[in-house]
């Protein structure tokens, strides 16, 4: 069981890096090399903050745009070329097939993570000459981006399993957005009565709270983080990703292959 | 012990959009395959083959019905190992080059690690591809597609294949190698189980067959068993523009083109027509099977059924 999972996961990661999803890494060294000589020109002081503020956000958005758009396809592409059926002809489970395909985008989207998170460091060493004690917090934001990217993941393959590519990608980017606000949907939860405060409140707990992982801001500005919230942080994660992936396994498990 | 017990087995889907409707694409459907033979499931395009081997292959689910495979219950995914299959035409991951994707097939099959090498060569080797080194998928020909097809489907040494439309996509070379590998894998004591609407690849290789039209079973049994009754046709041309009355008592359709004479005469008639020829000194130039007995047979229980259908529906009127 675990072994198939293992070859499904890497035969997933193959597939990512031959296509040349990897490519954007290029995209994002030139990004950040452009900014990091830019803002070691104009901004004084802060460049620190700048470029820590430009990296991450970089680094979230072309992985949420990576996760989005191969985990749209990673079942439905399956499908409509029909290179499923002669994987599930073989002693291989449906939920191994999704919990494999699964892993092998995370696997991607980590390595790619890792690589970014290289550029980061080098466009802070340009800009600062030196690595001071809070850029440790730089890592701890690199996880909760890890973390944000196993939930798109999880919500891509759950669309995937049941709906068309495009409408995938729909849903999977509007609830990222929303995701992004959930405090501030909580909050006007919090001040809505009734109906409307019930709507959304029950909004505001099913989508996921992006808002909670994102702690660029705080990195960017040398405030510390409660260890508490790594915790929160990924066990939240684990269950949201859990059950986005076990819906998308009952919905899988029960679909009809045509 | 049988190699595959169909009991059954039937299929609805909901159509339509607003207003959905059953449309039955297969029903209740009973068979029996043997251990060890070469089963063909024959039938016009949509008549229901390919839903039946996606049903037996857990890929589609059926509205009612069950099967045995290999004694044991279809549902049982270690079955799986022991059956191979070829969808019909089949496309892979084309990033993959061929040794890459039955390594992986080899992988998701438990074959063995140190097993894994020296099989893939053997089966690409099988099936006329060992040349083909460091090439993706995405720059295979069909008919190099439908011979990757074919490897994976044996790669694990299955004891039961299942092959949907195995010859399609290939060259005429390509398809007598494909007969010929499916009559070394009964002689390997395999059971094959194929679809095909090829009826002459059919009569070639089957030791039974069965008939599916719209869904519905319309036939089955040895080749020979379900022709007894009916008759082929063939063609015979010879030079001249001459008709020999014994041709003509034969009940032959004749029909002088140019200096050429052409004649359908009873497969069984043949040799009668050939020595009509003979005795009147005529040169004959070609005989041609026009309808083997299983192509007559076919298109009269097709005939049947659309006949009955027509009857059906004229009642409801």
């Amino acid at each position: 069981m675990t072994a198939r999972l293992v070859h499904i996961a890497h035969n997933t990661f193959r597939e990512a890096v031959r296509d040349r999803v990897l490519y954007n890494l290029i995209a994002f060294a030139l990004l950040l090399s452009g900014a990091a000589i830019l803002v070691g020109q104009i901004s004084i002081d802060i460049q620190r903050l700048v470029v820590v503020n430009l990296g991450l956000t970089a680094v979230s958005l072309f992985g949420v745009v990576i996760a989005i758009f191969i985990g749209i396809g990673l079942v439905s592409k399956e499908i409509e070329k029909r290179t499923l059926y002669t994987v599930l002809s073989r002693p291989v489970r449906r939920w191994e097939f999704i919990v494999g395909k699964f892993f092998g985008l995370a696997g991607t989207l980590v390595v790619n993570t890792f690589f970014m998170a290289i550029g980061v460091f080098a466009a802070l060493f340009y800009v600062a000459h030196k690595f001071s004690a809070p850029d440790a917090s730089i890592l701890v934001a690199l996880y909760f981006i890890v973390l944000e990217f196993l939930i798109i993941c999880s919500l891509a393959l759950l669309f995937s399993s049941f709906s068309t590519p495009l409408l995938s990608a729909v849903f999977a980017f509007s609830l990222f957005v929303i995701g992004s606000f959930a405090d501030d949907l909580r909050g006007f939860a919090a001040l809505s009565h009734g109906f409307t405060r019930w709507v959304a409140t029950a909004a505001a707990y099913l989508v996921p709270n992006f808002s909670a992982l994102n702690v660029i801001s705080a990195v960017a500005h040398q405030q510390p983080l409660a260890g508490q919230l790594v915790v929160q942080n990924t066990l939240y994660a684990l269950f949201y990703s859990a059950m986005a992936l076990s819906g998308a396994v009952l919905i899988f498990e029960r679909r009809n292959l045509k | 012990m049988a190699a595959i017990e169909i009991i059954g087995l039937e299929k609805t889907y909901m159509v339509g959009f607003w207003h959905k409707r059953p449309k039955r694409a297969l029903h209740p459907l009973h068979l029996t395959i043997e251990d060890g033979e070469i089963f063909g499931f024959l039938g016009p395009n949509g008549a229901g083959k390919t839903t039946t081997l996606k049903m037996l292959m857990g890929l589609v689910f059926p509205t009612a019905g069950t099967a045995r495979i290999l004694g044991r219950d279809w549902t049982d995914p270690e079955v799986k190992a022991q059956i191979g299959f070829l969808p019909e035409q089949p496309y892979f991951y084309d990033h993959l080059t061929a040794h890459e994707l039955l390594d992986y097939y080899g992988q998701l099959s438990g074959v063995p690690a140190k097993q894994r090498k020296p099989r893939v060569e053997e089966v690409l080797s099988r099936v006329g591809l060992a040349d083909i080194k460091g090439l993706q998928l995405r720059k295979f020909s069909k008919g190099m597609l439908q011979r990757v097809g074919i490897a994976q489907a044996i790669l694990h040494d299955p004891k039961l294949v299942f092959l949907d439309e195995p010859m399609s996509g290939l060259d005429p070379l390509g398809r007598r190698e494909v007969r010929d590998l499916i009559e070394q894998l009964k002689h390997d004591g395999k059971t094959v189980f194929f679809s095909t609407h090829i009826l002459s690849d059919a009569e070639a290789l089957c030791d039974r067959v069965a008939i599916i039209h719209k869904g519905e079973l319309r036939g089955v049994g040895a080749v020979e068993e379900l022709t007894a009754n009916v008759q082929g046709k063939v063609e015979v041309v010879w030079q001249g523009t001459a008709i020999p009355a014994s041709m003509k008592a034969l009940g032959a359709e004749c029909h002088v083109t140019g200096d050429t004479v052409r004649a359908v005469v009873a497969e069984k008639q043949q040799d009668a027509a050939i020595d009509a020829l003979r005795r009147e000194r005529i040169r004959l130039i070609a005989i041609t099977p026009l309808r083997t007995s299983l192509e007559a047979y076919f298109v009269e229980k097709l005939q049947h059924s659309q006949s009955a259908a027509a009857t059906t529906a004229g009642v409801r009127v």
